[in-house]
Parts: C-alpha cells; structure tokens; sequence
C-alpha cells in the first residue's frame, strides 16, 4: 500500500504543476498586472509611475511565461511570473497576498471558522441522508416511498440560495430563534452555526438520498439479503448489518473525497451567514483580483482532492476485504 | 418519552416568557453597554494614512487619526475648523527667485497625548523575534504614551514619499510641496531592504520644523485647496516610534503592520481588528475630550441635535463594525435593532420609504412605527455620461457634433432615469457642481439652457422635437447621416453589473429611439472598461465622481484639458478640451470664494452646457436611517469622523430589541409534533410487517 500511496503522489505533481499553468492562464487572461495594480491601488489618482512601481515590488514587471530577454533557458523560463510565483508553492509556502498580509497565517485563522460550519454539515447530513434513504428503502413501493422520492426531487430542485434567504427569513426574522449571520469563536460560535448547518443539511438531501436509496434498493434485491430474511432476521438487522454495510463503497467514495475539501469552507453559505472561513476568503481575492491567494487557495484545493482521492482509495481496502491496493 | 417532551416544552416556554432574546448576535457581556453597532461592507485595504484612501477604510481611520483640521459636523455648507490645530493657517505668500511660494505655519495646540501604544515603550523596539511570534495583538505588550508634537506631523508627511508606501496623493504633493519628488528619490536611494528607514535622518526642503508645535509647509506657488488637505487622513501624525515598532523583523510574518494597526490621536483606537467579521474601537482613554459644536444649520436646534452643546465628546465608549457583504441579512438585523443605522438599497427602498404626492420621501408606517428616523443628503458626486472628445461622430468642437451633443442631452430624460432606476434618490445635474459647493446656483440660474427651460417656477425638459431639430441641424434628420444616408449607431461603454443590466440597457435605447438613433450598448468588465477610457477608444460611457473635499476645483478639473485621461492618464474621462475653460480653470482654482470666482464659474458652466463634454447626469441623494435610541446623528458626505459626536441610549435600546425579538417557540413545537406523528405510521407499519406470518407465494 506504501508504494500506492507514493506513486499516487508522484503523480500529483504533475498533475498540481497543470493546475497551477490553468489557473494562471485563466487569471491572466481575464486581469493583466496592470489591472491588478489599479484594483489594489485605487480608482483614484493613480498615477502609471505608481502602477510600474507597484508591479516592480511584487514581481509582476516580469514576462508572464517566457522571458526572451534572459539567455539561458533557465532564466527563460524562470523568470517568468508563473514561475517565481508558482514555484513557492510546492513547498507551501503561500507568501503574502496583494494587501501584504501573510497567506499562511490568513488560512490557519479562517480554516477554523470554515471547518466548524462544513464539519456538523458534512456529519449530520450524511447521518440524516443514509437514515431518509434507508427508510424509503424499507418502506419501499409504498406512498412513504412515493412520497420520499417526490420531496427528494422538489428539494433538489431548489436552489441553495433559496434555503439560505428562506431559513433567515423564517427562523431569524420572523421566529426570532437564531441570529441572522454572525461568528464568535468558542462555545458562542454555536448559536451562530446552528442555522447554517440545519440549512446545509436539508439542502443536501434531496440530491444525496435518493442516490443512496437507489444503492440500498440495488443491495436489497440480491441474493444475500433474501437468504438472510428466509433465515429470519428481523428488518431492522437485514439493514443495518448487511445491506447498509455493502452500500457502504459507493457512500464512502462520494463522501470520503470531500472529506478534505471540508476545510475549504463553503462560497455561498459563508458569505450570507457571515462566516470568516476560507469560501468567503476565496471570493474576496477573486473580486479584489489578488491572484497571490487565488492561486494558494487553487493550490490548496488542488492538493485536498488529491489526498481526498488517496483517502477514498484506502478506504475501499477498510471496507472490502477483496480489494488490495498494489 | 413523554416526561421529556413535556419537560422540553416547559423549558421551551420557559426561555421564550423570560425575555431574553435568542438572536442577539452579541455577546451577552455587551447588553446594555454604551456601544454603538455598525456595518462594514468590504474588507479594508489600508489603515495605514499615508496609503488609505477608499471611503470603507475612513469609517476607522477618521475616528483614529487626527489631521490638522476637520469639518463642521452640522454647518452646511462644509466648513473646515481646526482639530487638533490651534487655528485654520493662513498662507503666506513669497517671492523667490521669480517664483511664488505659499507658506504654511500650522500650529497645533499643546497637551494632545497619543492613545496607548507598545511603540511609546523604548523596550518593545528591539524585541526578540520569539517573543514577536508569540504575540496575539501588539497590545498584549506593554502600552505607552507620549505628547503629540510638529515632528509627528512632519514624519507623516514625509512617509507620503516613502518608496516601500504607495501613497495615491504623493503625485499631486510632489507638484507642490517644496522639494517632496526629489526627497521620494533621496529615500529611494536611502532604503536597504528588511531595515527600518527613519525618516528624522532625511531632511525635506518645503517641510520644518518651527518650533515643538509649529511646522511649516512650503507650496510651490497657490494652492488655496491644500487646506481640504490638511482635514484629511493623509496629514495626520505618525509617531516615528510607532513605525520603528512594526518595522522589526517578524511584524510582518504575523500581520502586525501601520497599514492594520493605525496609532493616533483621534477619540478612538483600534481595539480589535478582524477585518473578515469584527472590527472594534474603544475609547481612547488618552484622548483630551472635545466639546460638541454649539453651533449648526437651521433647523438642527429643532432637530435636538444641539442639545448637548458643549459636552465633551466622545459619547459611546465603543463602537462595533460587523462585516455584513450581503444586503438582506444587514436590512434584516437593522429591523431587529441589532444595527443603529443603516442606508437604503434599491431592495428595501419600498418597504422603508413612501414617496408622497408631491414628491417628498418620507418614511413608510412600518418604519415609524418603530421609531426609526429618515435623514437625506445629496452627495457631492456626480454620476455623468461622458462623450469622448476624441471620437470623430460626438467628439471635438465641431458645430455638428456639439448640435448632436445637444440633441442628445436633450432626449436623454434623467429625470425618468432617476425614477426608475434609482427611486427617485438624486437629482439632474446642470453643471459639474454639486449642490451645496460653492458656484452652484439656486433656482432658474442653476438650469441648462440647452435642456431645459423654466416654466412654473421649476425646471423643465425641453421638448423632443427641439432635439430633433438640433439633430437635422447637426446632419442627420430621422437619425440617418444627410450625406450617405446611413443610420446613426452610437455605442455607450460601460461595466457589466448583472442581469439588471438589460432593463437599463432599454431604457438607454429606448432614450436614443426618440430621436431615431440607433443605440449599441458595449458592456465590458471593469478593467476593459478602463483600459477603453485610459486608451481613448470609447465613444460615450458612463462614470462617477466623488468630491475629495467641497470645493469647485475638485468638480471642474474633471473637465480640464490637462487632466485628459488619454494625455496623462488623469480625471478627465472625457478628454475634453477648450482653452478659454482651461484657463478659467486655472485662474478660478486658486482664488477665494468670492463674487468673482462665482463670475468664474459661471462663465465656465456655460462653455460647459455649450460643449456639452457630458450629455447630462445626475447627483445621488442619500438616504439614511437612524433608530431613536440614536442621538446627533446627522448625514455628512464630507467628512467621516461622526462617530464621536454620537450617542446612543443603551437600555432604550435594550428593550427595543427585547420587544421586537421575541422568540416564537411554537412553531418549533408544532414542527417536532409533525416529525413524530410522520413517524407513527411508520412504526406501526414496521411492526405489522415484523409480526406479519409467511404468506404462500401467489
């Protein structure tokens, strides 16, 4: 298993290299250096020797991906924004975004916030999506069923924006249960989390129980199951024993691989709820276009899915004793 | 089962009679505390003074920083009155050498201490990088204080020119202040990286010392707008040990910098600083308490807002900002009383605002009936479409162009523009001038000639058919050039805001179309859209501007030919060029208010509505909302140090807010109840089935 996991990292590196030359580009063809000096100086008086100057500080007077000015290929290709930006990178180390503030220290301030809310959400909604999945499975061919599978596809219909301003309207604004948005760190930070995450939940289960539903009913019509209802058990223990248990791989590689990406926070939740995790982070440096946290945040994203992978594969050797990862 | 239902239920109840409120998104330590509760939007970039120049950092550098002069909290017009300066300076003039010089003296009064800060410690100037990387906050060292003095004012405006800063004034400065560009390279020279650059070392010609509270400026010729100047941010003192502080090594690694951690003289200091949730100022236990002003505007006596004439402010002891970045959840905790004020968004503008019959907003009976107060402004800001001299159909001193220009302004009805797009929050504008600067003119005067006319005593657009007119005259009747026949296609550049954008885009065509010229929209990002404007390849677009200080000079040099965005990349959009107006301009900006710089600026408004560099735009007017437990509260565009003159009435407040947000705990009961009668069936359903006898296979 030891050389699976280091040739799967090995593999990373090309792969992290071709993810940072796509963000690049992308970044690049919309904003130019130029942009991003005015952006973060000003719309104001600003003057183009502030402009060069700001660009000289930051590297950014430099050809994007090949300097013909150099002689050697090396120094082609090195210096190069891509490259002296990109390069750091691959020992994590972030450096400091546009506004000079350290990223480093940025991401270990608002990873917290942002595992606090992706966290219960992650749990409870896959406690609560197996649990609605599982008793449509049991009632299946029954209104409960029929039912089941109706809310589940009008919930996915709905747009998550929708739960957001729908669950503040109803519970803070009009029941006056939880604050509207907000964070505190601590034990405080419950009050400030409870909405968010009910609302992550219910809007991830019309989408995640139907689909295992559809696993737990493939597993219930095998052969196993009906030898071990002929031999009496009880449903409860047909389930929870042997069909969840077996249902238990597709589950595992849809969940286990986000499991990283947890820390990444979430866009949208973050930003209506107030929350000061890494989404809302990567929203403000795509708008206040601060490629050096774009870029780290990118990067970042990029090595979690990676090892979110690796984690899903391991996993399978927990789960199926048939598979061996050589 | 049934025990602990009932017992939640009874707790349930219990918490809801009590009055204690459960969406207070304050900690239970701050209820009924003399604080105020406010909104930032977006992160600040800079607090640094010499750097800071966005109005979102002014809400916290204002109340920290204290430059020389600030402005009247409640006189309209804007007046500058001394801070923390014993009186307004007054130039002197100089010759020397063939040239003009004006001279400054500002003398500050004495006694003025500095709030509380680890850099008045001569021992936290040379800390050990370990025991900086073990800090929280720089003021988990050891604090001190020390008198503000001349040289504080001096090293700040030195800093302007420092090579590791990007001041945005520093270009305008350097054109005035004696000796200020050369000193920018000097520094340049002098700076060796990761070493603190003390600027006491480095002398600047056109700024000295008098004596210990007076220093002296030396401009380059007249600049009567320095002055506006000296009331902001940019010439506040800076403490050189304050910037030896952050300038060890390891500060920056743990964000401890000038440009986050601001030291003043102001009323407030930085307590707290979480620019992605929270920031908080405390009262600045060193600040030497200034007298609230004695004196307003009309009307403000009445308003309660002279009351406490004469108290020493500040008021509240601390004023929270909480990051709110989308708009429905700050209307929402505004409702709840949660935030003390808040402006109005197009969104919410019909549930706070009722316009009556005769045009007057006032505010809807929801509103009132909870007290809360309506205060408008219109801002010194224009908001204009700009014609690009430049361009070979509307540009330039054609007779043809300038009739099209006419015709265009004209047809383009601002007034329904305002009405729909904006709910009528602003005004048509007739000249660059805002109203409430100085050169704007009242009533029938204030009126373009070209596209209105006085009727009724008001003013009113002038018929379409008088544009169609001007348009046959220019060359093209019913929109089509006379000579080739071809359809007239005017293109408007402007920056892509979201799907709302088409329904302005109509309305633009719909403009256009009555006069039958064809109309394109070329909507673009905002950097392609300035890149256009600085390259000269729009042909008419849309944009704003903000005054820097009330003044004429800070609207018209919008229009000077020398601030063309093409030639020197300045802020003149337009690129508009006249020679008779440049030299207006140039004899009008340094002159006194007077009856003779009105003449002035009289006579550059009508080139202005004879050019027509701008097809008409508008002045926004601002609305703002205050609930009743907040006093002095008044709307001021110019400047953003209001904070100490506001007050709030804490458990007046308090019991608002336990009023308005009642928790309603039966919904949640009613809820659980439904989840569990859901659930029987299902049980039940279970247990027939597991009772259920073998049944032969039919």
């Amino acid at each position: 298993m030891l050389n699976y996991i280091i040739r799967r990292l090995l593999y990373a590196i090309p792969i992290l290299i071709g993810v940072n030359l796509l963000t690049f580009l992308l970044f690049f063809v919309v904003n130019t250096p130029d942009d991003m000096a005015r952006m973060q100086l000003g719309a104001r008086r600003v003057t183009p020797e502030a402009v060069e100057k700001w660009k000289a500080e930051r590297g950014y007077d430099l050809p994007l991906v090949w300097n013909s000015r150099e002689e050697s290929l090396f120094g082609k290709a090195g210096r190069t924004i891509f490259t002296q930006k990109s390069a750091k990178l691959f020992v994590f180390d972030f450096g400091y975004s546009e506004d000079k503030r350290d990223i480093a220290s940025e991401i270990r301030e608002r990873m917290w916030p942002s595992l606090a809310l992706a966290v219960p959400v992650f749990l409870v909604g896959l406690a609560v999506c197996i649990t609605f999945a599982l008793l449509m499975a049991f009632f299946r061919a029954t209104y409960l069923d029929l039912w089941g599978v109706v809310l589940c596809v009008a919930m996915m219909s709905v747009s998550t924006l929708f739960y957001i301003i729908g669950g503040q309207y109803i519970a803070s604004k009009t029941w006056h249960l939880v604050p509207i948005s907000g964070y505190a760190g601590g034990l405080d930070a419950a009050r400030f989390l409870v909405l968010p995450v009910v609302i992550g939940v219910i809007s991830g289960i019309g989408s995640s129980s139907r689909w295992y539903r559809t696993l737990f009913l493939e597993e219930m019509g095998r052969d196993y199951v009906r030898t071990a209802r002929a031999k009496g058990l009880a449903e409860t223990v047909v389930l929870f024993r042997h069909v969840l248990k077996n249902a238990m791989i597709p589950i595992l590689t849809g969940a286990v691989v986000v499991i990283p990406l947890l820390f990444l926070g979430s866009l949208l939740s973050e930003s209506f709820f107030g929350i000061p995790g890494l989404g809302s982070y990567t929203i403000d440096a795509i708008q206040s276009q601060d490629y050096a946290v774009v870029r780290a945040m990118v990067f970042l994203g990029s090595v979690f899915y990676i090892v979110g992978l690796i984690f899903t594969d391991i996993s399978y050797t927990l789960v199926d004793p048939r598979i061996r990862l050589e | 089962m049934r025990v602990l239902l009932l017992t939640l239920a009874s707790q349930f109840l219990l918490l809801a009679g009590c009055g204690e409120v459960w969406n207070d998104p304050y900690p239970a330590a701050e209820r009924g505390g003399n604080i105020l509760y406010s909104v930032f939007g977006e992160r600040p970039k800079h607090l640094d003074p010499a750097q800071s120049y966005a109005s979102d950092e002014a809400v916290f550098t204002r109340q920290v920083y204290e430059p020389p002069l600030q402005y009247h909290y409640l006189k309209r017009p804007y007046e500058l009155i001394p801070l923390t300066a014993a009186e307004i300076p007054q130039p002197r003039l100089v010759e020397k050498g063939g040239a003009t010089y004006s001279v400054y003296d500002i003398r500050i009064r004495p006694g003025i201490r500095f709030q509380p800060h680890p850099g008045f410690v001569a021992g936290n100037l040379r800390l050990d990088p370990q025991k900086i990387k073990a800090l929280k906050s720089p003021y988990d060292l050891a604090q001190g204080t020390r008198e503000l003095v001349a040289d504080d004012y001096i090293y700040q405006i030195k800093r302007l020119a420092h090579p590791r800063l990007h001041s945005p004034i520093f270009g305008l400065m350097a054109e005035y202040i004696v000796g200020l560009k050369e000193y920018g390279e000097r520094l340049k020279a002098a700076d060796k990286p990761d070493q603190w650059l003390d600027l006491r070392a480095h002398d600047l010609e056109g700024v000295t010392r008098v004596d210990a509270y007076t220093y002296r400026v030396t401009l380059k010729g007249r600049y009567p707008q320095f002055v506006y100047w000296l009331a902001m941010p940019f010439f506040a003192p800076m403490p050189w040990e304050a910037d030896s502080f952050f300038s060890q090594p390891g500060m920056a690694e743990k964000n401890f910098s000038l440009d986050w951690w601001p030291v003043g003289t102001g009323p407030f200091m930085l307590s707290e600083n979480n620019p992605n949730a929270r920031m908080v100022l405390a009262r600045n236990p060193n600040f030497r308490g200034e007298p609230y002003p004695s004196e307003g505007a009309p009307g403000d006596a009445e308003r309660g807002l002279l009351a406490d004439a004469g108290k020493a402010m500040p008021f509240v002891d601390k004023a929270v900002y909480t990051r709110e970045k989308e708009a429905i959840p700050l209307w929402n905790k505004f409702l709840q009383g949660y935030y003390d004020l808040s402006g109005i968004g197009s969104d919410t503008f019909d549930q706070a605002v009722r316009i009556s019959l005769e045009g007057e907003a006032g505010l809807s009976p929801e509103m009132e009936a909870r007290g809360i107060r309506l205060d408008t402004t219109i801002a010194p800001t224009v908001f204009y479409l700009g014609v690009n001299w430049l361009d070979p159909v509307v540009g330039g001193n054609s007779e043809r162009a300038r009739k099209l220009r006419h015709a265009l302004a004209i047809a383009v009805d601002w007034e329904e523009y305002l009405s729909i797009f904006a709910n009528g929050r602003g005004v048509p504008s007739h000249s660059p001038l805002a109203p409430g600067i100085f050169g704007y003119r009242e009533g029938k005067e204030s009126v373009n000639p070209v596209t209105h006319e006085w009727k009724d005593g008001k003013a009113q657009r002038r018929p379409i058919e008088a544009a169609k007119k001007l348009l046959a005259e220019a060359g093209y009747p019913d929109g089509r050039d006379a000579k080739t026949g071809q359809p007239l296609v005017l293109y408007l550049d402007s920056t892509s805001r979201g799907p709302g954008d088409k329904a302005v885009m109509d309305w633009w065509r719909k403009q256009f179309a009555k006069i039958a010229v064809q109309f394109e929209p070329r909507q673009t990002d905002w950097n392609r859209f300035q890149e256009k404007l600085r390259k000269g390849s729009t042909q008419l677009f849309m944009v704003g501007w903000s005054a820097d200080y009330p003044d004429p000079e800070n609207f018209m040099f919008l229009l000077h030919g020398a601030q063309s965005r093409v030639k020197t990349q300045g802020e003149n959009a337009a690129n508009y060029v006249n020679p008779e107006f440049d030299a207006l301009f140039e004899r009008m900006r340094n002159m006194p208010n007077g009856p003779e710089r009105q003449h002035i600026i009289d006579r550059m408004n009508e080139i202005f509505r004879r050019d027509a560099p701008w097809i008409g735009g508008f002045h926004p007017k601002n609305f703002a909302l205050f609930h009743s437990w907040l006093g002095n509260a008044k709307v001021n565009e110019i400047s953003d140090n209001k904070l100490k003159y506001l007050k709030v009435d804490a458990a007046g407040r308090e019991a608002l807010r336990r009023q308005w947000n009642r928790p309603k705990v039966w919904p949640l009961l009613v809820l659980f109840l439904a989840i569990v009668v859901s659930i029987v069936p299902a049980i039940t359903t279970y247990r027939r089935r597991e009772r259920m006898a073998a049944r032969p296979v039919s």
